[in-house]
C-alpha cells in the first residue's frame, strides 16, 4: 500500500502512558480520523476531451467499476452540430469503512462539432454555477445541510496523435485554469513508444509554460520528509503530464488476471508502471492528493470566485474599493491630499508663531534684568 | 457551434457500486488527518468560578504545566476576563491552548451584572469569526480561532445545591457555549454527601432548563464510554500540582493529617474522568459543536438582527450581499458626514487658536513698543541729565579757568599799584 503522502502521520493509538507528563491531546488526530470516517467524504471529478480518447474507460479503470453501462455513442453525422452537454453520475462507494460519494462530470460533445468556438463555455458555466450555488448556500441563514457540488478536479485528455497541444487544448485550459484544478493527461498512450512519450511530454510541458497555463501543482514536500519519499515526489512531478491507458477488460498476462489490452503483438497492462503512468495517476489522484485537490478548490478557486463576485456587486455601490471590509466596523477613507496639506501648513505657522513669542519673551526678560 | 444553455443530465438515483478491487480512497481520512496535524490544533477553555475555587490549579493539573498566574484578589470592581494563550506539543501534535479566566467572579456584593462580561467575551469571539467570514478576501484556513470550545463551570462544594448565581449564569451561557459543570475542591465532601449533591445539582439544572454539554453517544467507537460518563456529571474534581509519595511512587495529591487525596485515583475523585472526556475523547467534538451549533446560532441571530432574510429560491439570490452593501453604503454616508463635522470643528478650532495667538502676539508687540518707549524716555532723561552735568562741568571748568587767570593777574595789579 502506498505510503500516505505526508508520511509523517504515525497513527496514534490510544495509549495509556506510564509517562506522568502525558496529557492526552495527542489523540486529537485519532478523534479527527474517527469523526471523518463517520461523516464520509465526497469528491467531484470532471473529465474533458474529445470523444474517443478513452475518458470513460479511464474512469472505470480508476475506480474499478463500471459507471457507464448502456450509454449511447453518436456517429459522425450526428456530431456535426453537436452541442456540449454536461452529464453527472453520482455513486456511493465504500472501502474499508470509508464512504465516498463520487460524482463524475462528463462533457460529451466537447470539441466534436465542426465549429468548436467557445465549446468550453458550457463547462465554465457549469463550474461557475456550482460555485454560485455554494456561495448562495454559504451566505444563507440556515447552513446545516449544504451540498458541495463544486468540481474538485478536471482531467483533461490530450490526444496522443499530434505534436503537442492544439489550439482547442490551449483555449480550454486557459479558460478553466483559474476555476478548477486541471490535470492534463496524454490519453491512449499505447500508441506511443517510450521515446515518443518522453518527447511529447516535454513538448506539452513547455507549451503549458509558454502559454501560461496554470495546471494543478503538487504541494511541496516538507523538508523533514524521508529521502525515499522526497525522491518519489520528485519523480512524480517530473513525470507530468501522465501518459495513461485504460481498459474495461481483464486479460491474462504473466500468469495473472489484470486489466489490459490485448494486441497481436503483446499485452498492454494498465497497472504496469513500465507500460504507462496509470498507477502514478491513480496514486496521485486518489491515494495521496484527493484531499489536497478539494482544499485547493475550496481555499483558492472558490475564494477567487467569491471575491470576484462580491467585488463586481459592490463596484456599483461602493465608493472605496478596499478588499478587506468586515462589517460592521468599516475603515475610514483616507483624507484627501489637499486637506492634509492645509493642516500641515497651519501646523507650521503655529510653530513659527510660538517660536517668535518665545524669543520676544526672552528678550524682555533680559532687558528687565 | 456550441450551445449557450447547458443541459445537465444526472442520474438521480445514486447507485451503490461494488468495487472490483482496491481503489485506494480509504486513505482519505489519513490525508485529512495529515493536513490537520500540519496545520496544528487550537482549543479554548473558559473557566467560570469564584475566586480561589481552584480554576488555575485545575488547569495546571489537567495539562501538567505550571501556567503562570498570580492569586487573584477578592476586591475587583467587577468581573473581567483574562485570556492567556500557550503553545503546547505532545508527540507530533501542536496545540494552541487558550485559557480564559473569570477574574473577580462572585466577589461583588451585587452580582446582577456578573454574567455580562462573560457573555460579551463569548459573543466577541463569535463576532470576530463572523467578520472574518464576511470579508471579501478571507483566509479561514489559517485563522486563529478564539471561540470558546468549552466552559468549565466550577460549583462550590457546599453539599447542598447550586448557588443562585450559578443558576443565573449557566442559564445565560447554555445557548452560547458547551458547559461542563464540575464540583470543585471535592475533597471536602464525603461519598454519600457527594452522591446526593450530584443528584440535586442535576435536577436543579434540568428543572430550570439549563442545557449542559452531553458527551456524544452516536459515535460508534466511543458511544459506550460517553454514555456511562454522562451519568457521572457533574464531575467532582480535586486539583494539585504537588507530589506526595504513596507507596513507592510519587503521585499528585493533597496531603492531610488524616490521609492523602490522590488526584488520579478514581475512587478519590473524578479528575481522571474529566481528563478523559475533555481531552482524550471529545476534544474534537467540542470544537465541532462550537462551530456547527453555537456559532451558527449566533450568526443566524446576528444576521437576522441586521435585517437579512433567508434567501428565496426565486428572488433575491444574494440578499445577504445586497443588503450588506446597502447598509454599508448607508454607514459610509453617516461616517462621511461625521468626518466632515469633525473636520469643520478642527478647522474652527485651528482658526480660534490662530486668532488667540495673533492677539497675544499683538499684545506682546505693544508691550515691547511700550517698553521701548519707556526705555527711550529714560535714555533721553539720562541724556539730558548728562548734558546738564556736562554743562555744569563746563561752567565749573570755565569758572575755574577764570578764577585761575584772575588769581594770576591779581599780583600784577598790586605791583602796578605800588609803582604809582
Amino acid at each position: 500500500r502506498l505510503r500516505n503522502v505526508r508520511g509523517k502521520v504515525r497513527f496514534m493509538r490510544y495509549i495509556y502512558s506510564v509517562d506522568k507528563q502525558y496529557v492526552g491531546f495527542a489523540t486529537l488526530p485519532n478523534q479527527v480520523h474517527r469523526k471523518s470516517v463517520k461523516k464520509g467524504f465526497d469528491f467531484t471529478l470532471m473529465v474533458a476531451g474529445e470523444s474517443g480518447l478513452g475518458k470513460s474507460t479511464l474512469v472505470n479503470s480508476l475506480f474499478l467499476t463500471d459507471l457507464y453501462k448502456d450509454r449511447k455513442l453518436l456517429n459522425a453525422e450526428e456530431r456535426i452540430n453537436q452541442t456540449v452537454e454536461i452529464t453527472k453520475h453520482t455513486v456511493d462507494i465504500e472501502e474499508k469503512g470509508v464512504k465516498l460519494k463520487l460524482t463524475i462530470v462528463d462533457t460529451p460533445g466537447f470539441g466534436d462539432a465542426v465549429n468548436n468556438n467557445e465549446c468550453w463555455k458550457p463547462i465554465t458555466d457549469y463550474i461557475d454555477q456550482q460555485f454560485e450555488q455554494y456561495f448562495r448556500d454559504e451566505s444563507g441563514l440556515n447552513r446545516k445541510n449544504i451540498l458541495d457540488n463544486r468540481v474538485h478536479c478536471c482531467l483533461y485528455f490530450i490526444p496522443p496523435f499530434g505534436h503537442g497541444l492544439r489550439p482547442v487544448d490551449v483555449e480550454f485550459m486557459k479558460a478553466l485554469h483559474e476555476k478548477v484544478n486541471i490535470v492534463p493527461l496524454i490519453s491512449k498512450a499505447d500508441c506511443l513508444t517510450p521515446n515518443e512519450v518522453k518527447k511529447l511530454k516535454d513538448r506539452v510541458r513547455d507549451e503549458i509554460e509558454h502559454f501560461g497555463i496554470k495546471v494543478y501543482q503538487f504541494p511541496e514536500c516538507d523538508s523533514d520528509e524521508e529521502e525515499e519519499f522526497k525522491q518519489m515526489d520528485k519523480e512524480l512531478k517530473e513525470c507530468t503530464p501522465f501518459a495513461v491507458i485504460g481498459s474495461n477488460t481483464v486479460v491474462e498476462a504473466r500468469g495473472q488476471r489484470v486489466r489490459g489490452r490485448l494486441y497481436p503483438w503483446g499485452i498492454v497492462e494498465v497497472e504496469n508502471q513500465s507500460h504507462c503512468d496509470f498507477v502514478k495517476l491513480r496514486n496521485m489522484l486518489i491515494r495521496s492528493h484527493m484531499h489536497d485537490l478539494k482544499d485547493v478548490t475550496c481555499d483558492v478557486h472558490y475564494e477567487n470566485y467569491r471575491a470576484h463576485c462580491i467585488q463586481e456587486m459592490t463596484s456599483k455601490l461602493a465608493q472605496d474599493n478596499r478588499t478587506d471590509s468586515p462589517l460592521p466596523i468599516l475603515p475610514l477613507p483616507t483624507p484627501d491630499v489637499e486637506t492634509e496639506r492645509l493642516i500641515k501648513m497651519k501646523d507650521e505657522e503655529l510653530k513659527r508663531m510660538q517660536e517668535m513669542l518665545e524669543k520676544m519673551q526672552q528678550q524682555m526678560h533680559e532687558k528687565d534684568q | 457551434m456550441a450551445a449557450t444553455d447547458v443541459d445537465i443530465f444526472s442520474n438521480e438515483e445514486k447507485r451503490n457500486l461494488s468495487l472490483g478491487g482496491h481503489v485506494g480512497f480509504d486513505s482519505l481520512p489519513d490525508q485529512l488527518v495529515s493536513k490537520s496535524v500540519t496545520q496544528g490544533f487550537c482549543f479554548n477553555i473558559l473557566c467560570v468560578g469564584e475566586t480561589g475555587i481552584g480554576k488555575s490549579t485545575l488547569m495546571n493539573t489537567l495539562f501538567n504545566t505550571m501556567f503562570e498566574n498570580e492569586e487573584a484578589s477578592h476586591y475587583q470592581n467587577g468581573v473581567y476576563l483574562r485570556p492567556r494563550t500557550y503553545d503546547l506539543q505532545e508527540s507530533n501534535v501542536h496545540l494552541k491552548l487558550t485559557i480564559v479566566d473569570t477574574v473577580g467572579f462572585g466577589d461583588q456584593i451585587n452580582k446582577e451584572e456578573s454574567y455580562k462580561p462573560i457573555v460579551d467575551y463569548i459573543d466577541t469571539q463569535f463576532e470576530n469569526y463572523l467578520q472574518e467570514e464576511l470579508k471579501i478576501k478571507r483566509s479561514l484556513f489559517n485563522y486563529h480561532d478564539t471561540r470558546i470550545h468549552i466552559c468549565l463551570y466550577f460549583i462550590a462544594p457546599t453539599g447542598h445545591s447550586l448557588k443562585s448565581l450559578d443558576l443565573v449564569t449557566m442559564k445565560k451561557l447554555d445557548s452560547k457555549v458547551n458547559i461542563i459543570p464540575i464540583i470543585a475542591k471535592a475533597d471536602t465532601i464525603s461519598k454519600s454527601e457527594l452522591h446526593k449533591f450530584k443528584i440535586k445539582i442535576m435536577s436543579e439544572l434540568v428543572s430550570n432548563g439549563v442545557q449542559i454539554y452531553q458527551f456524544p453517544t452516536d459515535d460508534g467507537a466511543v458511544t459506550e464510554i460517553n454514555s456511562s460518563m454522562n451519568a457521572h456529571l457533574p464531575f467532582a474534581v480535586v486539583g494539585s500540582v504537588e507530589e506526595v509519595k504513596v507507596g513507592n511512587k510519587a503521585v499528585r495529591a493533597r496531603q492531610y493529617p488524616w490521609g492523602v487525596v490522590q488526584v488520579e485515583n478514581e475512587s478519590h475523585c473524578d479528575f481522571v474522568k474529566l481528563r478523559e472526556m475533555l481531552i482524550r475523547v471529545n476534544m474534537e467534538d467540542l470544537r465541532e459543536q462550537t462551530h456547527a451549533r453555537h456559532y451558527e446560532l449566533y450568526r443566524r441571530c446576528k444576521l437576522e438582527e441586521m435585517g437579512f432574510k433567508d434567501t428565496d429560491p426565486d428572488s433575491q439570490p444574494f440578499s445577504l450581499q445586497e443588503t450588506y452593501e446597502a447598509k454599508r453604503k448607508e454607514f459610509l454616508g453617516d461616517l462621511q458626514r461625521k468626518e466632515e463635522e469633525m473636520r469643520q470643528m478642527f478647522v474652527n478650532k485651528v482658526k480660534e487658536t490662530e486668532g488667540e495667538l495673533k492677539e497675544k502676539e499683538r499684545e506682546l508687540h505693544e508691550k515691547f513698543e511700550q517698553l521701548k518707549r519707556m526705555h527711550q524716555e529714560e535714555k533721553r532723561k539720562v541724556e539730558e541729565k548728562r548734558r546738564e552735568l556736562e554743562e555744569e562741568m563746563n561752567a565749573f571748568n570755565r569758572r575755574k579757568v577764570a578764577a585761575e587767570t584772575l588769581s594770576l593777574s591779581q599780583p600784577l595789579k598790586k605791583d602796578k599799584d605800588k609803582k604809582n
